[in-house]
């Protein structure tokens, strides 16, 4: 086999199994016992605490903290899954630098939060580790919902109906379910293929037929769920991809990074994979990132993230950009891509500096620059990919109102699909919400 | 550097910290290392009567209960005096003090409340050249139930007889040490000094179960299935052996009489305070027992350089300073009225003072839509609790309303030094001259 180490062109092999074993262990390892009696006793069980307010789903996290430190991570687990039955995923997944571990009062102390996200791992763990599913499903109601996707909305909304013995049918386009969770979310971040493991133990609650590889407006309608169900619930996410639209963009080596990732998470060997020498990931979000540490993960020489606007605009959090800059991705600000070029495969990527004007608008210079890349990642953004012509859509999402009610008579919406921050545990939350209003509806006529 | 050289019954030690009798103090090796790391005396672990010594459980000895992050805080053990022969631990004793003749030896004793046995034992005590005994009359497990140790602490005319004949068959000092488990801590001192000792030494350990393990339905440590009340110590004890002190210092039967202050000492600062309610020195076990005997330093350094702080150039200047300020709670001045007040920034909104305010006493605390946490002066009785709550320390503290200031919580105006024995509602009330 000849050696591809440092080759030119996107090739396999430039590290060798071990090392990328190593890279792709897990971000956050767990906490071992004792690990978890410290940071626990480290949380001052605050009154209204602020880190519950942060929290999209608003776990009880001083008291599972506090049940942490009473010896009883399994009652602390089930204190999470009361509110968030992705619990696990999202103590892997949540940028708690964001949420729960900003607003948590030991900022302002030292500096130094309360590893709230490795705590709730610790207490997740210890439930899913049960083999049991926590949780019965009351009596049926005879009632059927129909949950189109598989990912963290409908999943969460899922299981809240089936619990309150709804029956429900959830759909997925891909062959897996668990959505980004399965799909879209850093190796790194998940490992030992624990969102399919979550979405195993979480339909043990029963009464959830799950079908995949079936797509919304292509197997059925929304129109024929409306008619075939008591209610439907849409939790599609965001199945486009963007696009900018350059010269060139179409050259091989050239794509999505949300193809990248997928590819990645779904690889057995990932040292088959094939990555660049010079990789330039072009957007400022997780998924720029979560394309850009993988990338140098696998092996790529030299791995860019060019965003056109500044730091602070940046989509991927001060945790996420640091996280980046310490895996060697090198981050360039102010850089608009306006071509790549190549004959067959890419070859090099132009791009035109920028500033953001006083009143936020961003006007190029006129400064151009090129890179040389033989690989092109583009993360500029998601967008929503439904094909019905009835469901009404504003600023690009599902409209709804109130706990997911969209214009269509029984039909709920909620997560990357409609409004709102696009994270796990923000659609777990609506997945969430939209059950209940779906159940009062179900139940009270 | 101040000066901390101490002189207690006559006996000279670099420092106020002495290791108490406990197993620290159990064998020569032990207390060399003591000397060596800078301990200014030890009391040796309680010798019994000659013959065959007592045995202990092969089973676990302590248990223990912990702060956050496993701090240990309170120490519980069911271990007994010696378990050596009575004349290898003489022999130690004699040549340690030999070795360090700088250094207190003070020889723990507890053998049966017969004359003969103490006759027997106190002249052989006498001939190690050790510096004085200690009556250890305070063990609450084991030996106590052969009718030694606080069997006879708690019975002070035992403590005053043991203490007459030790007195007779020694020359040296006798310290007598009090066992906490009784009601009134100032009887068995006023019997020891009637007995003519030379000082007292307190707090023994506390009767404690420190556990129940809830798998085998038995407490804590467990030998076999069952499981015996033990003596407890550690940080954990300090404030009972602080009040006990303070009883002793002030009563005017005992007032003056030397004290060996034991009890939770694990800084310098708690060694002032022990000192400051009249101790002449403290005894440590718990620190270093958990930390091994380095402690020592740090009570060193610091209450040393403490002194320098205040002025003070030997122990004598501050010990029992703060005896007169113990008091009665009927003469506490009524007058006295402060309110709460919260640094704003200082405070890291936790809520823990309005939680405890609102839930559990006055309502005294607002909290706005902004976590700002105030007090409201109409309702805050200076409880002190929201102080003691904060996990910041000094960010809530207490303000003295001046004289003549109204309370707004009262309506009525901060007058003069007043208590309980002249205040209107008190049926006893001294009627103040007419």
């Amino acid at each position: 086999m000849t050696d591809t180490r440092y080759a030119s062109g996107v090739k396999p092999g430039r590290l060798s199994g071990e090392d990328i074993a190593a890279n792709f262990t897990d971000m956050h390892p767990p906490l071992g016992d004792h690990e978890a009696a410290v940071a626990a006793d480290r949380c001052y069980f605050c009154h209204d605490a602020p880190c519950v307010t942060a929290c999209p789903t608003a776990i009880d996290i001083p008291l599972f903290i506090r049940q942490i430190q009473g010896g009883k991570p399994g009652d602390a687990g089930r204190t999470i899954f009361d509110q968030n039955i992705l619990g696990g995923m999202c103590a892997r997944v949540c940028p708690t630098e964001t949420l729960c571990e900003e607003a948590c009062v030991r900022n302002t102390a030292e500096e130094d939060p309360v590893e709230i996200g490795r705590l709730q791992r610790y207490a997740t763990d210890t439930v899913m580790a049960g083999n049991t599913h926590p949780y019965t499903r009351a009596a049926p109601t005879g009632k059927r919902v129909a949950v189109v996707g598989a990912g963290p909305a409908g999943l969460a909304c899922a299981h809240r109906l089936a619990m309150h013995g709804h029956e429900v049918t959830l759909y997925d386009a891909r062959k897996k379910p668990g959505g980004l969770n399965e799909y879209g979310i850093a190796a790194y971040k998940t490992v030992d293929d624990f969102a399919a493991r979550e979405v195993d133990w979480l339909l043990g609650i029963g009464g959830i037929k799950l079908e995949t590889g079936v797509k919304l407006g292509e197997a059925f309608t929304i129109r024929e769920l409306q008619e075939d169900f008591d209610a439907v619930f849409i939790g599609v996410g965001l199945g486009g991809v963007n696009r900018p639209g350059l010269p060139g963009e179409t050259l091989d080596n050239t794509e999505d990074a949300v193809d990248f990732i997928a590819r990645l998470r779904q690889a057995n060997d990932k040292a088959a994979l094939p990555v660049g020498k010079k990789v330039v990931v072009v957007g400022g979000g997780m998924t720029a990132v979560d394309a850009a540490v993988q990338a140098k993960m696998l092996g790529a020489e030299s791995v860019s993230m060019v965003y056109r606007r500044g730091r602070d605009a940046m989509g991927a959090s001060l945790f996420e950009q640091d996280h980046a800059a310490k895996n060697g991705v090198s981050i360039v600000t102010n850089a608009a891509p306006v071509g790549i070029a190549g004959q067959v495969v890419t070859e090099e990527i132009t791009f035109v500096r920028t500033e953001t004007g006083p009143d936020g608008k961003l006007t190029t210079t006129g400064e151009e620059f090129s890179r040389e890349a033989d690989q092109v990642l583009l993360a500029i953004g998601q967008k929503l990919d439904i094909a019905s012509p009835r469901i009404e859509i504003e600023n690009g999402k599902i409209k709804v109102s109130g706990p997911g009610r969209t214009n269509l008579e029984r039909v709920w919406a909620g997560g990357d699909c409609t409004p709102g921050e696009d994270l796990t545990v923000v659609a777990v939350a609506e997945g969430r919400d939209a059950a209940e209003d779906m159940h009062t509806m179900l139940t009270e006529g | 550097m101040a000066d901390l050289t101490t002189d207690f019954l006559g006996i000279k030690s670099p420092n106020p910290f002495w290791l108490a009798s406990a197993p620290p103090t159990d064998k020569e090796y032990n207390v060399r290392r003591a000397f060596e790391a800078g301990w200014g005396g030890v009391v040796w672990k309680t010798l019994g009567e000659e013959g065959p010594p007592v045995v202990n459980v092969n089973g676990p000895r302590y248990g223990a209960i912990y702060g956050a992050d496993r701090r240990l805080l309170g120490l519980n053990n069911i271990e007994l005096i010696t378990d050596r022969d009575l004349y290898t631990n003489l022999e130690e004793i004699k040549r340690v003090k030999a070795d360090y003749p700088d250094r207190a030896v003070i020889v723990s004793i507890m053998v049966p409340c017969e004359e003969e046995s103490w006759k027997a034992i106190l002249p052989l005590v006498e001939e190690t050249g050790a510096d004085g005994i200690e009556l250890n009359f305070g063990c609450p497990h084991g030996m106590s139930e052969r009718g030694m140790g606080s069997a006879v602490g708690q019975v002070p005319e035992y403590i005053q007889m043991v203490a007459e004949w030790c007195k007779k068959y020694y020359s040296k000092p006798v310290i007598v040490k009090l066992t906490p488990n009784i009601t009134d801590i100032r009887k068995p001192a006023t019997a020891a000094k009637l007995g003519g000792a030379d000082a007292v030494s307190l707090i023994n350990t506390i009767n404690s179960i420190t556990s129940v393990d809830l798998d085998l339905m038995a407490p804590q440590p467990t030998i076999d299935g069952k499981g015996s009340h033990g003596g407890y110590c550690g940080p954990a004890v300090k404030p009972i052996a602080l009040s006990m002190v303070s009883e002793i210092a002030r009563n005017p039967e005992t007032h003056g009489l030397p004290i060996s202050g034991i009890g939770g000492v694990t800084t310098w600062r708690d060694a002032a305070e022990f000192m400051a309610l009249g101790c002449g020195n403290v005894q440590v076990c718990t620190a270093a027992m958990t930390y091994g005997f380095r402690v020592v330093q740090e009570m060193i350094s610091g209450l040393s350089s403490w002194m320098d702080e205040k002025g003070y150039t030997s122990t004598a200047d501050f010990i029992g300073m703060a005896v007169p300020s113990v008091t009665d709670w009927q003469h506490l001045n009524l007058n006295y009225v402060t309110k709460a007040r919260i640094s704003q920034d200082d405070c890291i909104k936790c809520g823990r003072c309005y939680a405890a305010c609102e839930d559990t006493s006055h309502q005294a605390i607002s909290m706005s839509e902004d976590r700002t946490f105030e007090v409201i002066d109409e309702e805050c009785v200076a409880c002190n609790l929201c102080v003691n709550v904060c996990p910041v320390e000094g960010c809530i503290t207490m303000e003295q309303l001046p004289k003549g200031a109204t309370d707004p919580r009262t309506g009525q105006k901060v007058g003069d030094y007043a208590n309980w024995t002249t205040h209107p509602n008190n049926p006893g009330a001294v009627k103040a001259a007419e």
